[in-house]
């Protein structure tokens, strides 16, 4: 059995005039973390619907487990969700919302009380449980929501953006936790989050969404490393993009003309051919004796010091629509108005053609 | 100048509660009358008069026929108040805006034309008058009532809690009974004991459509025809005590449901 545990068969969605889905193919493996991403409006939230069932695709179809989900409502489907707003049962205690969906399957008082509390005690909420939600706080609500979720033991776990509602160091630390708890239940999640850091910290497997499509599938170690799009090279991470055109094409080796100059690189695309050449900010060099391709001098524009870094914006001097976007040592004493001279190695190219 | 400022503005509240409650408290006093007739001076206190009421079998059974049309009919309009409210928040209907605006108009027309149309519907469709009609009455002036007050506080943020009891494997009528009913309670109650304060001193509609066995208000009002006595002033401090419980146990149990 290497059937995938979700399998998504080109599912397009419409609401009303608008198709915010457009056939959309994706395989989720027994055990992984996938993260969707995208920024909003990709439509990332309406996959997870549909995988959830509240949402019945206009075409296509989703199987779970190998069965046919495509229009099986969410309270007979093998998923589970988390909701951004937690989503508890306010009149229930902690422990009574946890037991609700023992309790939807017929599970006795008796053992759904000791299934609740084990799920608690697994989110660290084990003294929780006559609580009610009320006097909770957000991180520990979270907990509570996500307790509920995997206490009825699902094949999948969808979480819709759980953590963008708590403060940035909760986030990490809860971030953490998620990562920790799925390795130790097993059960495949799915996450959907806009933060492109959350990302590549849990996923397994990270897919970038934009526009109803995806735009790039994989490890978050090769979708940075190695983004296929344009826009995955810009929202995971972000890039320097150099747009060029193919004017010579020889021995496995390109020649670019780009605003910056022509630059060589390998590669075996036809001469004519429209691509792009992004660089990640690591990779930018901004001193003159730098990096083996010189791309021409920039007036920094702006520096924001990051604490361990800074991030160094700056504008060509030969084409002013040409953004350089650099990572200089918090060391560095690069100024705003500077002229500087940007460079980097000829390896550090992404090469991109969508 | 400040002191003068206080004192007015507590003269002009005692005016105000004055005027309020001046009414109610000359009934009740009055109700308490140990003489025939309700005019000062003040004779009593007695409890003759209440003696009286409670002896009177037309005025008891008028009293228990009021009870039972408001808990009756304060029931069925609330129960279908909410099922509208929740049908209207949580499906997209064509015309919705149109329907809620339907259904909510009865608030503004008068009890005078609802009760005539009443009494000549049933009459077409051979209804008797009765207090099964004065009920019926009852819940047509107070469904739209408990629609607006349910509707008004079923928000969207209670649409992903049902959403997580139907993720959780809860059918549609548990998602109703175990989730959105308890966290609606504080506005289903408010919705069934403001009904019921309105059914228990109708008295416009169940004068048209009642006939031997009649509601309280409509007694109250037989009574009156003959004159002032003591004996309907009692009636009145009865009717007000029942009214008073009705809006303390509304308070308690909106009180009691808000979180600590």
């Amino acid at each position: 059995m290497n059937a995938p545990l979700v399998d998504i068969s080109s599912v397009s969605h419409r609401f009303g005039q608008q198709t915010v889905l457009k056939n959309v193919s994706l395989q989720i493996e027994p055990g992984s973390y996938t993260i969707l991403l995208g920024p909003s409006g990709s439509g990332k939230t309406t996959l997870l619907s549909i995988l959830g069932g509240f949402v019945s695709p206009s075409e296509g179809k989703v199987f779970i487990r190998g069965e046919d989900c495509t229009s099986v409502p969410p309270a007979k489907r093998p998923t589970t969700t988390v909701f951004q707003d937690y989503a508890l049962f306010p009149h229930m205690s902690v422990g009574a919302n946890v037991g609700f969906g023992l309790r939807m399957q017929g599970v006795d008082g008796a053992t759904r009380a000791a299934k609740a509390r084990e799920a608690l005690a697994l989110v660290g909420l084990a003294s929780a449980f006559d609580k009610k939600p009320h006097q909770l706080s957000g991180g520990q609500r979270q907990r509570v929501a996500l307790a509920r979720a995997l206490v009825v033991e699902p094949a999948v776990l969808l979480l819709d953006e759980p953590l963008g509602a708590l403060d940035l160091k909760l986030r990490r630390q809860m971030q953490d936790e998620l990562k920790a708890i799925q390795k130790r239940v097993g059960t495949a999640f799915i996450h959907v989050t806009h933060d492109q850091e959350e990302a590549m910290a849990l996923a397994d497997h990270c897919v970038v969404m934009n526009d109803g499509r995806i735009e790039d599938e994989g490890p978050p170690e090769r979708v940075y490393a190695r983004p296929s799009t344009r826009f995955s090279a810009t929202f995971m991470g972000e890039s320097t993009i150099l747009s060029g055109t193919v004017t010579e094409a020889k021995n496995g080796t390109i020649s670019v003309a780009t605003p910056a100059g022509a630059i060589m690189l390998p590669g075996t695309l036809q001469p004519g051919a429209k691509v792009a050449l992004a660089v990640r900010p690591e990779h930018l060099v901004l001193v003159a004796a730098g990096g083996a391709v010189a791309l021409g001098t920039a007036e920094v524009s702006d520096v924001v010091f990051q604490g361990s870094f800074k991030r160094v914006l700056a504008t060509s001097t030969v084409d002013p629509a040409l953004q350089f976007i650099a990572k200089a040592p918090a060391s560095a004493s690069v100024q705003t108005g500077d002229n500087v001279a940007v460079s980097c190695d000829a390896g550090d190219f992404i090469l991109l053609t969508h | 100048m400040r002191v003068l400022v206080r004192i007015a503005s507590w003269l002009y509240a005692l005016a105000v509660y004055g005027f309020i409650f001046l009414p109610v408290v000359v009934l009740v006093l009055f109700s308490l009358q140990a003489t025939s007739f309700p005019i000062p001076p003040f004779t009593g206190p007695s409890l003759r008069w209440y003696d009286a009421v409670l002896s009177d079998t037309r005025l008891t059974s008028a009293l228990v026929n009021s009870l039972l049309v408001a808990v009756l009919s304060s029931l069925a309009a609330v129960t279908l108040g909410f099922l509208s409210a929740w049908g209207f928040a949580r499906f997209t209907l064509p015309g919705s805006a149109l329907l809620r605006g339907l259904i909510t108009l009865p608030l503004t027309v008068s009890y005078l034309i609802i009760g005539m149309g009443l009494l000549v519907l049933f009459n077409w469709a051979g209804v008797p008058k009765s207090l099964l009609a004065a009920g019926i009455g009852h819940v047509v002036i107070n469904l739209p009532l408990c629609f607006a007050i349910i509707y008004s506080q079923m928000g969207d943020h209670q649409i992903n809690i049902e959403r997580a009891a139907r993720d959780l494997g809860a059918p549609e009528w548990k998602v109703l009974l175990l989730i959105t009913v308890p966290v609606m309670a504080p506005a289903i109650f408010a919705g069934f004991f403001l009904s019921m304060t309105f059914s228990w001193d109708e008295f416009v509609i169940s004068f048209l459509l009642t006939r031997f066995d009649t509601t309280l208000p409509v007694e109250i009002w037989n009574l009156l025809r003959s004159g002032l006595n003591p004996k309907t002033n009692a009636i009145g401090s009865l009717v007000f005590a029942v009214s008073i419980v009705l809006v303390v146990l509304f308070e308690l149990t909106l009180l009691r449901r808000k979180p600590a």
